[in-house]
């Protein structure tokens, strides 16, 4: 616990850096005295543009979304005992995506669009951990084989209402599948979630550990399983819609952030629940500013960058698992 | 006022496909340790978990201090009683020290970190077992036998009245046995009670004061130890011929063929 207050000093540090990164590159890169200035209100009136109205809003959306999949994962890890665990593996991401998918489809209003993301989430958390857990524990083949073949059905499911939808819509749509930053505009929400998400969460972490040890240990410790399992359902679904509605189904997010972190912080959830919101939130970050710039003016989505960093983890994971 | 720590009322715990067999009425004193015999799948876990409240019976009640199981929160139970595992389950790399420190959980409120004196409860708790060199080992570098002792050490750190201990010696070397089994009687001594699995008889009429027998068809007999480790009894147990003999006044006994 010690190394609480330092590690998150550190990480808010590298975040801001991240950040300021973000900012100053693209199309017309600016220096850091350029983009103090524009912060301080003395910049070019073209830069203040570029940076406050085009580049921040971007910048603080992909934060949001990295921090959201990563406490998402680092929670989901926690409840299935199994650092594999991941929205987007386990199809929590296709499941939200359908969710906002349909919705726009019937023309709902934005509000809604989340709200039905959030059904999508739940619903595919449910069925993957209800199949997934059939009469024993949650067996790692047994939870990753289930994710695996949910994602498929719902990437299947996005392809048809993709297919389905008028062309003029598609290229906007088409991130639903990949992930992508270039339609975030409002990070407002997410940041919203993610502070919610981690004040409820935050005080739950020493319960959170005697769980990763096992239910059954843990209620031997005395925590009420159930409830807190289905409190840890509800964040981690709440957490992949909000970050879905934001930027699609980015993956892999939540695999490879508290994987590092555990390596080099242990496993204490009160240090690796806010810890993980900083590193996720630098990593996509840095990941959509990679996807922007690489092969500009083009660009890439950004869970095209996410899954080249992504797969090489998780195989290693699953290699070592065994 | 009833001082006993536990009291089992007419208990039937569950085994799906099995009969109900007897069913259990005893109580659990402080100062006595009782010990839990029976062949491979004769319930002694499953009974364990039941009186850790982890596991609903079949029928009867359960009261620990006095209150019916069924009223008490998680929280309650665990300020009372531990229950140390057969098997562990490290998912997640953890120290030695964090493991043993998990034992202080039921005491702590949900925002309150770990103070000064919980760590010197755990500390204390790995030097009782032999562990204080080891605490900070990945707890996935342990042997079988260095991994139970942590278990126990948890128990200890916790420090309830009621010890329930599921084969706690069965990987351990012969001096790391008697060691657990004397912190064991050592509590007892001190008021708190046991209840513990085994599978060595030789151990359980040295070390416990109260035996149950739990035979694979469900039904069960319990007394003092000196009325329920006799040869004729033990053969039936086991299914396995068995010689007797005695030393330092205790009985011992040993397979025959």
């Amino acid at each position: 616990m010690n190394r609480l207050p330092i590690s998150l000093a550190l990480l808010a540090a590298a975040g801001l850096l991240a950040m300021g990164v973000s900012l100053a590159l693209g199309s017309v890169p600016l220096s850091a005295a350029e983009l103090w200035a524009v912060f301080t209100g003395d910049g070019a009136p073209l830069h203040r543009t570029l940076v406050l109205e085009l580049r921040l809003p971007r910048t603080l959306a992909a934060f949001a979304t990295g921090a959201l999949l990563a406490v998402a994962g680092a929670l989901m890890q926690v409840l299935l005992r199994n650092p594999l665990a991941d929205p987007y593996v386990l199809g929590i991401s296709g499941g939200a995506a359908v969710g906002a998918l349909l919705s726009m489809l019937a023309g709902l209003a934005t509000a809604l669009v989340s709200g039905a993301a959030f059904a999508g989430a739940l619903l595919s958390t449910l069925l993957v951990f209800g199949l997934a857990h059939g009469t024993g524990s949650w067996s790692p083949v047994r939870l990753l084989l289930t994710g695996v073949v949910v994602a498929a059905g719902w990437g299947a499911l996005i392809s048809f209402i993709l297919a389905v939808s008028p062309g003029a819509e598609l290229p906007g749509m088409l991130y639903w599948l990949m992930g992508d930053l270039s339609h975030a505009r409002n990070p407002v929400m997410g940041w919203g979630v993610l502070v919610l998400v981690l004040l409820i969460a935050w005080p739950l972490g020493r319960h959170l550990n005697v769980l990763a040890r096992g239910s059954l240990q843990a209620a031997a410790l005395g925590v009420s399983v159930r409830p807190l399992e289905w409190t840890v359902y509800l964040l981690a679904a709440l957490l992949t819609a909000t970050a879905v509605t934001l930027a699609g189904t980015v993956g892999f997010v939540g695999l490879i952030v508290p994987h590092m972190l555990r390596l080099v912080l242990g496993n204490d959830q009160r240090i690796i629940l806010p810890a993980a919101a900083l590193a996720g939130g630098i990593l996509l970050t840095l990941a959509d500013t990679l996807a922007r710039t690489v092969i500009a003016p083009q660009q890439l989505p950004v869970g095209v960058i996410t899954a080249m960093l992504g797969v090489p983890v998780f195989l290693y994971l699953l290699h070592r698992s065994r | 006022m009833d001082r006993s720590l536990m009291q089992l009322e007419q208990l039937v715990i569950h085994i799906p496909d099995r009969a109900p067999g007897s069913p259990l009425s005893f109580t659990v004193e402080p100062g006595q340790c009782w010990g839990i015999l029976g062949p491979n799948g004769a319930g002694k876990t499953t009974l364990l978990h039941t009186l850790a409240g982890l596991h609903a019976p079949r029928s009867g009640n359960v009261h620990l201090e006095g209150r019916s199981m069924a009223a008490l929160s998680r929280r309650e139970i665990a300020r009372r009683l531990a229950l140390v595992f057969q098997h562990h389950h490290d998912g997640f790399p953890a120290t030695v020290l964090e493991t043993a420190l998990i034992g202080r959980h039921p005491f702590m409120r949900p925002w309150q970190l770990e103070t000064a004196e919980d760590l010197g409860r755990a500390r204390a708790a790995l030097k009782r077992v032999d562990l204080a060199d080891l605490e900070h080992r990945e707890v996935s570098t342990l042997s079988g036998g260095e991994r139970q002792r942590l278990a126990f050490a948890t128990a200890l750190a916790q420090d309830p009245r009621l010890y329930l201990l599921d084969e706690p010696v069965s990987h351990l070397d012969l001096h790391h046995q008697v060691a657990l089994l004397n912190i064991v009687g050592e509590k007892v001594a001190a008021g708190h009670a046991a209840v513990l699995s085994l599978h060595d008889v030789n151990l359980a009429a040295r070390h416990c004061d109260h035996i149950l027998l739990l035979y694979p068809d469900g039904n069960a007999c319990w007394g003092p130890t000196a009325d329920m480790l006799l040869l004729p009894v033990l053969e039936r147990l086991y299914g396995q011929s068995l010689v007797q003999g005695e030393v330092d006044g205790v009985p011992v006994f040993l397979p025959t063929g």
